[in-house]
């Protein structure tokens, strides 16, 4: 291992963070956009032209905020919590290939930061850490709300995780790989999601719940909880948990274009490498577009219609539809 | 006079339950700052996990001391103030306690004036239950509807303006008729808003009638049975959700409601669903009943004839000696209200609106008091919100449709 293979790791690490949090200021932008668009409402337009500047403004906007601590919280644990959900945010992302191998100054690049062999089960693990933030910040701020939305992010987790990780477990059947970059390889021929709506659409169910996000947005119900969790937050911690939020919708946006949507492929990818980010940028705009679209048109389902909904319904289909895709691949393959 | 005392806490252990005095569940203060108690409404919940097993409503945040006020006030001046009591259906509350002046002062009223009365009261309808429709859907976390509700009522408020000037407060059905004439312009914007409503009316149910998360939420919610309704003197869209057909247009109807064709939509289910569903229902209704009113509205005076209660117009003050005298006693003294004492109510948006007013025969009210629908709906809460989830008592809130101006007075 050479000195110029560690500086491009370290290179290729800080792009992707910056790539994330930057590409976490402009969702929130997109975000309210969208949002506005569907409400006839016109959105954020007087910071910079077209309110790009938004996002700038509410940043410096939260950093210049006064950071408050409830006197009666952990103040360790309390501090702790919003550092425990972004971290594996911005790590998540890691193993998903943004394309294959560009060639840069005579150097061959290729466009994953790794490319490690159990990339499915460290997603899986990754996102699985980072609901220990928010049931932390929950039950650090001595709230009664905060303290409720941190139980009832908990039982969520609890009720999807399951279902997510054997919609993920079909394309990781489908390629015979955990590999990322092997899974999207193999979706050359046909992308998964025709071979595999139902896993699809367990999959995006699943991580919508698994990332809090309208209409399983329980723990942060405005309505019901104020503002759930992060009730007693404020300034750069509040901000940090926001970032979380998005950045995880990025990234389950990410996730589920490489397994499902065909990953950096498309027309011309192979004779073109660079065009593989492109790719994936549209993919990911556009699963982040149904994620709002569903934000701004569904009521908040019930918290235990949620549960029985995860074990009952969610969970034996995906069961099933892992059973039926392995006959099958043993029947075909066999 | 009762002397004002400090309540021991200990006075108030009956509330909860004796789960709650040993710790096993959790006592959660929710308002009165919180975002989906439609305003200061404060409501103590006695929670064993997320289960509602008290619900204690505390209100008193908004006391206004309205009624008070207006025994300080002559007639006139005290009107003003009734537009602050329910702020969603001002016209309304000039409406019910115009009613009670004219009836005690054996005032008539120009059948134009009461024509106009009518299609503002049921434009005061819609907005109410518009801003109801909103906020009910942005409770349960539908938010685009309240966006697309704020669009339609935009129109409404619009349309006060154009008549008086202001879009909320409007203070515009006086004693004896009105304000002054509705402008040109009144007939076309009224007739746009009632051709455009219906459309958009099925906008809103298409994104929740059948939807099956909305149905979850609402359906078998917060129910309310026929006995029970009875009982607790519950009126309006609650009660008729729940089967009483009974609504103050038909059963004593007041301004020529009698000649307008109209039905009482009534549900049997008694939910959170029912009560949205008669909402919806009479937001039709009203539209039927505006458009009927103004096909009848006929020209003429908008204003009584009665110099002892009525200010002359402005053409006569500078040539009639007895017009400016009438002009200055008006709105110097007031005019003197025959001693009695009388009940009045109309059906606002939330049930029966009832004034009761009692006059020492000077030109001050001895007397007001409002009956609010707001007030007796809230007393059912913690009959509703038993054994429900924190989720659906946001849903049961909103479907009481309480104002909390109109609770404390």
């Amino acid at each position: 291992m050479d000195g110029a293979m560690i500086l491009e790791w370290v290179i290729k690490s800080i792009f992707l963070i910056l790539v994330m949090t930057g590409g976490f200021a402009y969702v929130t932008l997109y975000e309210r956009k969208v949002l506005a668009r569907i409400q006839v409402r016109i959105g954020p337009n007087r910071a910079g032209p077209f309110g790009v500047l938004q996002p700038v403004a509410d940043g410096i906007k939260l950093i210049f905020k006064e950071e408050l601590v409830p006197a009666k919280a952990d103040k360790l644990i309390f501090t702790l919590a919003p550092v425990l959900t972004v971290i594996p945010a911005l790590i998540i992302t890691a193993v998903v290939p943004w394309g294959t191998e560009v060639t840069l100054f005579g150097r061959t690049i290729k466009l994953y930061l790794a490319d490690i062999n159990i990339a499915v089960l460290y997603l899986m693990a990754v996102t699985s850490i980072s609901i220990y933030g928010i049931a932390l910040a929950g039950w650090s701020s001595n709230n009664k709300y905060a303290t409720l939305g941190g139980l009832r992010a908990t039982a969520q987790m609890i009720s999807y995780e399951l279902a997510l990780g054997f919609a993920m477990i079909v394309p990781v059947m489908m390629a015979g790989s955990m590999s990322l970059v092997d899974i999207v390889e193999s979706q050359k021929p046909v992308w998964f999601v025709f071979v595999q709506p139902l896993a699809f659409l367990i999959y995006f169910i699943a991580a919508l719940a698994e990332i809090n996000r309208s209409p399983f947005d329980m723990p942060e119900a405005e309505q019901e909880l104020t503002a759930g969790y992060h009730t007693e937050y404020s300034g750069m911690k509040f901000a940090l948990f926001f970032m979380a939020e998005y950045i995880k919708m990025i990234a389950i946006s990410m996730i589920g274009s490489s397994l499902f949507l065909g990953g950096y492929r498309g027309p011309f990818v192979d004779q073109l490498p660079a065009l593989g980010p492109l790719y994936l940028f549209i993919k990911v705009a556009i699963v982040l577009f149904v994620i709002i679209w569903i934000r701004a048109t569904l009521p908040r389902i019930r918290y235990d219609r949620l549960m029985q909904f995860g074990w009952k319904v969610l969970f034996p289909l995906a069961l099933l539809n892992v059973f039926v895709t392995g006959v099958v691949l043993i029947l075909v393959g066999g | 006079m009762t002397e004002i005392r400090d309540v021991d806490v200990a006075e108030l252990r009956h509330l909860v339950s004796e789960r709650a005095l040993k710790g096993e569940t959790m006592l959660l203060n929710m308002g009165p700052q919180h975002p989906s108690t439609h305003g200061v409404l404060r409501l103590m919940l006695e929670l064993d996990g997320e289960i509602v097993v008290n619900c204690i409503p505390d209100i008193g945040f908004l006391h206004t001391g309205v009624e008070k006020n207006m025994e300080s006030k002559t007639y006139q001046k005290a009107e003003v103030m009734t537009d602050r009591l329910d702020y969603m259906n001002p016209i309304g509350n000039n409406l019910v306690y115009c009613l009670a002046v004219e009836k005690l002062c054996d005032l008539d009223v120009p059948l134009r004036a009461q024509g106009v009365r009518v299609i503002l009261a049921e434009l005061t309808r819609l907005n109410s239950h518009l801003l109801w429709l909103g906020t009910s859907g942005l409770d349960i976390g539908a938010m685009s509807l309240f966006l697309y509700c704020m669009r339609e009522r935009e129109m409404i408020l619009d349309i006060f303006e154009m008549c008086s000037g202001q879009r909320m407060m409007t203070t515009y059905i006086r004693p004896g008729g009105l304000w002054r004439d509705v402008p040109v312009e009144f007939e076309g914007a009224v007739r746009d808003f009632i051709e455009l409503m219906p459309r958009r009316i099925e906008e809103y149910e298409s994104l929740l009638n059948e939807n099956p998360l909305f149905l979850e939420r609402t359906a078998g919610i917060g129910v309310l049975t026929y006995e029970n309704a009875i009982r607790w003197g519950a009126t309006g869209p609650i009660a008729r959700g729940s089967g009483v057909k009974f609504d103050l247009r038909k059963e004593r109807p007041y301004m020529g409601y009698e000649q307008y064709d109209f039905d009482i939509p009534t549900r049997t289910e008694g939910d959170v669903r029912a009560r949205y569903l008669v909402r919806m229902d009479e937001m039709r209704e009203s539209l039927k009943i505006i458009r009927q009113a103004l096909d009848k509205l006929p020209y003429g005076p908008v204003r009584s004839n009665n110099r002892k209660f009525i200010p002359p117009p402005r053409s006569e003050i500078g040539v009639s000696m007895e017009a400016l005298i009438h002009h200055f006693k008006l709105w110097t003294e007031g005019f003197n209200v025959p001693k009695g004492a009388i009940y009045t109510a109309i059906e606002s948006p939330r049930g029966e609106l009832g004034v009761y007013l009692e006059s020492d025969g000077g030109p001050k009210p001895y007397r007001v008091h409002y009956r609010t629908p707001s007030f007796a709906a809230l007393q059912l809460m913690p009959l509703l919100a038993k054994g429900h989830f924190i989720a659906d008592l946001v849903a049961i809130i909103a479907s009481i449709d309480i104002v909390l101006g109109d609770t404390d007075r």
